[in-house]
C-alpha cells in the first residue's frame, strides 16, 4: 500500500498549482506583496506558515467536535495567534535580524486569510491527517508562490539571491554592472510584487485553459 | 504593379498562416486595403484611426525637431556655464545652429529609434501570436516616449521600459483601444520608479554631464522646478521668454510651450482632440496655483518653508515649466484613457490640472508630478463616466415621473396644462 492515498496525494498536490491559495483563489495577497522584496524573508515567512498553518489545522480538526460552531472563529483565533506566538519567538530567538526585517508580518500571519480560510472549509469537516496534509499542501503552494517572486524581486531589484552578489558589484561595477546593468529599484516596491503576481497568473492561465473562467 | 498590389498578393498567399497578421499588418499600415464592407450600409469616413494618430503625429513633429536643436543647445550652454560664460538665448544667433542640431540628434534619435523599434516588435508579436491585426496605436505612443524622457536615457533602459509598458499597460488589456492605462505615461512611470537616478537630479537633462561628472569638465544642468524645490529660485537665471519658448533644460519635448501650444491648436482644429479637457486642465492648474500664490501673500507660508519656492511661483509660470503643458496637450486628450462623457471629461481634465501642481508643489522627491496625476485620472475616468451617466439616467427619470400626463379632450386646455408643465 502506498503511504498517501490518491486522494490524499490530491490533496497535498492541487494547492500548488491547479487550485493555488494566491494565484487562483487570491487569498493572502497582502503579505506575498510586503515581505517578497528578498528572497530570505519570502522563504522564512513560507516557513513560518508550513508550520502554523500544518499544525493548526491538526490542532482544528483534533477539537472539531467540541467546538461549539457558535464561537469556533474565536477559537480558531486563539489557536492561530498561539501558533503564531510560537513562530515569533523562535524568530526572535535565533534569527532576530530576519525576524526584524519580517517585523509586523509574522504577526499578521494571523489575519492570512488562507488559515483561517483552510480551517473553515476544511479542517472543521475532515479528520487530522487529512487535514494535516490539506494545510501543508496550502502552505507549500503559498510558499511556492512567495519564493518565486522573492526570486525575480530580489534577483532584478537587489541583483542579489539570499544576499549574495550573483549579478556582481553595483559599486565596485563588476559583473554585468560594468557594462552598465543598473538594478531595478521598482522592483522593491511593493506594485512590481503585485504586477509579479498578475503575471504568474497569465502564465499559469495560458499553460492551463480549464483556469480561466468565463465571464 | 505597385508596392501596394504586391503586399496584396502577400497578404492573400499567406491567407490562414501564422504569420498572416504581419503581412495584413503591413498592408493596411501602409495602404487603405480594397476589401469593402460585406453586409448592410456603413459610413464611411476619413477619420479612422490611422489618420487619428497621423494627426497627433504632426502635431508632434515640431516639438521633436525642437527638442533636438534643444538637446544640443542645453548641451553647449552647460558648457559655456562651466566655463563661466553667461549665454544669452537668441533663436536665430546660438539656437538654430547645425552644432546644436548634430549634437541633439545625435542623442534624440537613438531614443526615437529604440522606442518605435522595440515597441512595434512586440505589436508585431502579439498580433501574430493572437492572430490579429497590428493596430496604429502605438504610432503616437512610439513618439510620445522619446519627447516625455530626459535625453541621456540609457537605450537599454528605454527598451526595458517600452516592453514592459506596451506589455503591461497595453497588451494584457487587449491591445489598443482597451487599456486603462496610457501606455507613454506608463513607460515613463516604469522609468521613473525603476532608474530614479537617471530621471531626476541635475545631471540627466544635459548630454554628457552624467558622463562628466566628478571630472574637471563637469556640467550640469538643473530645470526650473528643480530650482525651486530646492529654494534657489535666486540662481535661476531663466527668463519667462526663455520658459515660453523652450530654452530650458528638461525632458526632450516639454519645453517649447510655444510649440506645444500650436501642437494644440492643430489638434482643436482638426478636432483630433477635446478642448474640454484642455481647458478645464489649464483651469484646474490655474487654479491650484492662485491657491498656492494666495496662501503665500496671506502670509501662511514663510520663506523658511521648504514649499516656499515653489508655492510663491506665480500660477499662470506653471503652464510653462515642466511637463504640465505637454502633459496636458497630448497626453490627457489621449481617447481611450480619458473620460468619454462631456461633462466627464470636464471633472477628468480639471482634476488632471489640479493634482499635477499639487504633487509638484508638496512632494519634494517628485519635482514634476503631470505623469502620476494623469495615471491616477486614467484609473477614475470609468468611474467619472459611470456617475454622469447614472446622473443623466437619474435626471431623465425624474423628469419622466414630474411630467404632467396632458389630457387629451379640448385642445384649449391641453396648451393651457402645457404651458404651465414646462
Amino acid at each position: 500500500m502506498a503511504l498517501l492515498s490518491k486522494k490524499d496525494t490530491n490533496l497535498l498536490l492541487d494547492p500548488l498549482s491547479d487550485n493555488n491559495p494566491i494565484t487562483i483563489q487570491v487569498l493572502g495577497i497582502c503579505s506575498a506583496l510586503a515581505i517578497t522584496a528578498e528572497l530570505k524573508a519570502s522563504i522564512v515567512m513560507a516557513i513560518s506558515v508550513l508550520f502554523v498553518m500544518g499544525m493548526g489545522n491538526v490542532v482544528i480538526s483534533l477539537m472539531r467536535n467540541i467546538i461549539p460552531s457558535k464561537i469556533r472563529i474565536i477559537v480558531q483565533l486563539v489557536v492561530v495567534a498561539t501558533l503564531v506566538i510560537i513562530v515569533d519567538q523562535v524568530l526572535k530567538a535565533f534569527a532576530y535580524e530576519l525576524s526584524k526585517t519580517l517585523s509586523v508580518f509574522v504577526g499578521l500571519i494571523i489575519t492570512n486569510c488562507i488559515i483561517m480560510g483552510r480551517f473553515e472549509a476544511f479542517a472543521l469537516a475532515n479528520g487530522t491527517w487529512r487535514s494535516f496534509l490539506d494545510g501543508i499542501g496550502n502552505a507549500a503552494g503559498y510558499g511556492v508562490i512567495l519564493v518565486i517572486i522573492g526570486f525575480f524581486r530580489e534577483l532584478l531589484g537587489s541583483g542579489t539571491l539570499l544576499g549574495y552578489k550573483v549579478l556582481g558589484d553595483p559599486i565596485a561595477k563588476t559583473g554585468l554592472y560594468s557594462i552598465g546593468y543598473e538594478n531595478n529599484g521598482f522592483m522593491l516596491l511593493s506594485p512590481m510584487a503585485l504586477i509579479v503576481v498578475g503575471l504568474i497568473i497569465w502564465v499559469q492561465r495560458s499553460r492551463n485553459k480549464a483556469l480561466i473562467e468565463e465571464n | 504593379m505597385s508596392l501596394k498590389n504586391n503586399l496584396h498578393q502577400l497578404k492573400e498567399k499567406y491567407r490562414g498562416k501564422k504569420m498572416a497578421p504581419a503581412f495584413n499588418a503591413l498592408h493596411t499600415f501602409l495602404y487603405s486595403p480594397n476589401e469593402t464592407t460585406h453586409s448592410g450600409s456603413h459610413i464611411r469616413a476619413v477619420d479612422d484611426l490611422k489618420r487619428t494618430m497621423n494627426t497627433v503625429i504632426m502635431a508632434l513633429v515640431p516639438v521633436l525637431i525642437f527638442g533636438i536643436f534643444n538637446a544640443g543647445y542645453q548641451h553647449y550652454a552647460a558648457v559655456d556655464a562651466a566655463n563661466g560664460i553667461i549665454r544669452e538665448a537668441s533663436l536665430f544667433g546660438n539656437f538654430l545652429t547645425w552644432d546644436n542640431f548634430i549634437m541633439g540628434a545625435w542623442t534624440v534619435l537613438p531614443l526615437v529609434i529604440v522606442s518605435y523599434g522595440v515597441g512595434l516588435a512586440i505589436e508585431f508579436l502579439f498580433a501574430v501570436m493572437k492572430g490579429h491585426e497590428v493596430e496604429e496605436g502605438y504610432l503616437v505612443t512610439g513618439m510620445l516616449v522619446p519627447l516625455i524622457v530626459p535625453v541621456d536615457t540609457p537605450l537599454w533602459m528605454l527598451a526595458v521600459a517600452v516592453a514592459f509598458g506596451v506589455v503591461i499597460g497595453k497588451e494584457v488589456f487587449g491591445g489598443t483601444g482597451m487599456n486603462i492605462l496610457n501606455p507613454a505615461l506608463t513607460i515613463r512611470a516604469f522609468l521613473f520608479f525603476a532608474y530614479p537616478t537617471w530621471m531626476s537630479g541635475d545631471k540627466v537633462w544635459v548630454h554628457q554631464a552624467v558622463d562628466l561628472a566628478g571630472g574637471p569638465d563637469a556640467i550640469s544642468g538643473e530645470t526650473v522646478l528643480g530650482f525651486l524645490a530646492q529654494g534657489k529660485t535666486s540662481e535661476m537665471s531663466y527668463s519667462v521668454a526663455d520658459m515660453f519658448y523652450g530654452f530650458i533644460p528638461g525632458s526632450v519635448g516639454e519645453t517649447s510651450t510655444l510649440l506645444i501650444l500650436l501642437g494644440g491648436l492643430f489638434l482643436l482644429f482638426t478636432k483630433v482632440a477635446s478642448w474640454r479637457i484642455m481647458v478645464s486642465a489649464v483651469a484646474g492648474s490655474l487654479i491650484m496655483g492662485l491657491i498656492f500664490n494666495v496662501a503665500v501673500s496671506a502670509g501662511w507660508i514663510t520663506e523658511t518653508s521648504t514649499f516656499y519656492g515653489l508655492m510663491s511661483f506665480e500660477y499662470w509660470k506653471h503652464l510653462l515649466v515642466g511637463g504640465l503643458a505637454f502633459g496636458i496637450v497630448y497626453m490627457a486628450t489621449d481617447p481611450v484613457t480619458g473620460a468619454q462623457t462631456n461633462r466627464g471629461k470636464w471633472i477628468y481634465g480639471f482634476f488632471i490640472g489640479l493634482i499635477s501642481v499639487l504633487i509638484r508643489v508638496f512632494n519634494p522627491a517628485y519635482p514634476e508630478g503631470v505623469f502620476l496625476a494623469i495615471l491616477l485620472m486614467n484609473v477614475f475616468a470609468p468611474t467619472i463616466d459611470h456617475y454622469v451617466v447614472k446622473g443623466n439616467i437619474n435626471r431623465r427619470l425624474k423628469r419622466a415621473k414630474n411630467a404632467m400626463v396632458l389630457p387629451t379632450d379640448g385642445e384649449g386646455k391641453a396648451e393651457k396644462l402645457k404651458a404651465e408643465t414646462v
